[in-house]
């Protein structure tokens, strides 16, 4: 099977409809300020374990502190973002994104 | 027998069962597709295991490991900053560079830019980062297999460098990106296996309590409940005011450059489309932070179980920290002989690691020569199938072989800050050329070009400026100093400036075509004309 060539035309056409800028517009909404959330949590915990270390090192249960939970809880958050994100793709992405390129194949195809 | 037969006879088993599946997959390598993107015909799951078996390298498994063992939580730090990155490629990078590209990181930066120019950037970053990144593993092996199998000779090392460069060759040129899959499946399996059969029995002998594991690592360090704490390694108060910021910028360089180094990215290319690219991320990351996790009771273990006295004294880095923990446990549990079989199988299991981390890499950096280089460069697109195939499998030849003698020249360099490196290069070069490629409309030739090169040549300056090339004792050249900045991981400052450079570049140049934008951004997000799976 090869791939289908498109002619550019067909891009830009899709570009302009609204159901792509729909798609795009749920795409962003949730992966940009996500990104920046993760990336300013992970920091917080890098910023804390260079400077705060006194905060760092309490105690919270037997010898486990607050570095290691913190630690831990960045694992936890990013099981969770790539949970999140994944039903978010595959209930709001991909349903949009399969009907415009289903759309755009069977066009080919009759042409 | 002894542990270092046993571990011998447990790696020449993996040798050729690995070898075994190359000659396999050679037969199936028909096309170019075949050969750099395995046909694109693996599945999430499989891709997943691969990413793992990729991404987990020996200096992630036993330097990891050996930095908690030996600095306590600091090690921790590194964990955290490998895994928390691969959220950078599951929501920014990985389905938009499947649905757009073909074989090379280049194919998606080249998409709307003037071919040759990004391609040879493009191909020129991918190589120096995948080399560096080789370099690292080739001289760990080397060290860790004199320690290990008992070969204190130089000329035992050598021999070992230049056998692991020839099998590293051999997947590669006869197996393709099928062979060298395989490879790495196998060894994600291996190594989680191991890994966590080791981190049962220490749980288990602290009776699944990891506050008591804890205190036991604490105690035996020395150091107090300062082991429990960050600060021990990086940004101590004896390193002032720049120790923190390297720290810092050593975090953001690790959160960063996964997303662009080259070789994880064509782990993309290798499923039929992006939901099995999402899908493999997903597994990627439940597998990579699992490992981290166990690392960290490996390394915490080692600390209590064999301390840092005999971890020190068998390796200064504390690198052999796993496979010492491994006998320690096994003797305590099983006798001698059980100690004797723990450490074989560890062994083995980090030789194979290396094996599939290095071929990995010789992978994307020969696939990037011809692909990019040979054949749009050189050959201006106009190279068959054919020739572009014996372009890829010679340089995978030349790689190999340079990454041997390099391997055998740096045996008693220090070269531990040449993975920290790569992540800063591909943190700051790739990472900014790629997202603004996906992400902004104006991007153009000189944006792309600029961002590459500014990043690039911003880390190696740095770096080779600061006191990890000359001017402390741990440096390169210890006993000469021409450092100008107390700052050992140039991510702080190369970052924004790839960043800048591309920001730059882009405005200062009037190219731009709104069609192809158009083009890369419908392709990226819907689907629309990506390539096919092969059938066969």
């Amino acid at each position: 099977m090869t791939t289908q060539q498109h002619d550019s035309s067909v891009y830009e056409r899709i570009q302009g409809e609204e159901r792509f800028q729909e798609l795009r517009r749920r795409y962003r909404s949730w992966a940009f300020p996500m990104t920046i959330a993760f990336l300013a949590w992970y920091l917080l915990y890098v910023v804390l374990s260079a400077y705060a270390r006194d905060f760092m090192g309490t105690k919270v249960l037997g010898e486990i502190n607050v570095a290691l939970i913190f630690g831990l809880l960045q694992f936890v958050s990013t099981f969770l973002i790539t949970w999140a994100y994944a039903r978010h793709a595959r209930t709001k992405l991909d349903p949009l994104a399969d009907e415009i390129r289903h759309e755009v194949e069977q066009e080919a195809d009759r042409a | 027998m002894s542990s270092e037969a046993l571990s011998t006879t447990l790696f020449l088993v993996f040798v050729a069962g690995t070898l075994a599946i190359t000659f396999w997959a050679s037969r199936q390598n028909r096309t170019a597709a075949d050969y750099y993107a395995a046909g694109r015909s693996f599945t999430g799951v499989q891709n997943g295991l691969a990413i793992g078996g990729d991404y987990m390298s020996a200096a992630s498994f036993l330097g990891i490991a050996g930095i908690i063992a030996l600095s306590g939580y600091d090690g921790f730090l590194y964990s955290i900053g490998f895994l928390v990155a691969w959220l950078v490629a599951l929501l920014l990078v990985a389905e938009l560079m499947r649905n757009s590209g073909k074989f090379t990181m280049a194919d998606v930066l080249a998409f709307r830019m003037s071919p040759r120019p990004v391609r040879t950037a493009a191909g020129i970053s991918t190589i120096t980062v995948s080399i560096f990144y080789l370099l690292a593993q080739m001289v760990g092996a080397g060290a860790l297999v004199g320690l290990l199998l008992g070969i204190k000779s130089d000329s035992g090392k050598i021999l070992t460098i230049v056998a692991v460069g020839a099998l590293m060759i051999i997947y590669v040129v006869f197996g393709g990106m099928k062979g060298t899959t395989w490879v790495q499946i196998v060894k994600a399996v291996l190594l989680m296996t191991g890994a966590a059969l080791v981190t049962l029995l220490v749980l288990g002998k602290f009776g699944f309590n990891l506050s008591s594991l804890l205190h036991d690592a604490a105690q035996q360090s020395g150091k107090g409940e300062k082991f429990l704490e960050p600060g021990l390694k990086y940004g101590t108060d004896a390193q002032g005011v720049w120790g923190k910021i390297d720290l810092i910028s050593l975090g953001l360089a690790l959160v960063l450059g996964t997303a662009g180094l080259p070789h994880i990215l064509i782990r993309f290319y290798t499923v039929p489309d992006a939901k099995q690219a999402r899908k493999s991320v997903q597994w990627g990351i439940g597998i990579i932070g699992t490992f981290y996790l166990l690392t960290l009771v490996l390394g915490f273990g080692a600390a209590a179980l064999v301390g840092t006295k005999a971890i020190t004294a068998a390796n200064k880095a504390g690198n052999t920290a796993a496979p010492q923990l491994a006998k320690a446990i096994g003797d305590d549990l099983f006798g001698s002989v059980g100690g004797t079989v723990l450490l074989a199988v560890i062994a083995a299991v980090a030789f194979a690691t290396i094996l599939a981390v290095v071929a990995g890499l010789t992978l994307a950096s020969s696939s990037s020569f011809a692909h990019d280089l040979y054949a749009h460069v050189f050959r201006r697109g106009q190279a068959t199938e054919g020739e572009e195939l014996m372009a890829a499998r010679i340089a995978a030849f030349v790689i190999g072989a340079i990454a041997i003698v390099l391997g055998v020249l740096a045996q008693s360099l220090n070269v531990a800050f040449l993975v920290a490196l790569a992540f800063a290069m591909a943190a700051s070069g790739n990472l900014p050329a790629l997202l603004y490629s996906l992400f902004w409309k104006r991007f153009n030739t000189t944006g792309a070009v600029s961002a590459i090169y500014g990043g690039l040549i911003s880390a190696v300056v740095l770096v080779f400026f600061s006191p990890v090339v000359s001017g402390a004792e741990t440096a390169m050249f210890p006993k000469s100093d021409w450092h100008l900045i107390a700052l050992s991981n140039p991510g702080i400052f190369s970052i924004p400036i790839g960043f800048l450079c591309g920001y730059l570049g882009t405005v200062l140049s009037k190219e731009y075509s709104a069609s192809k934008y158009a083009e890369i951004e419908v392709r990226s997000l819907t689907g629309i004309g990506s390539e096919k799976a092969v059938t066969h």
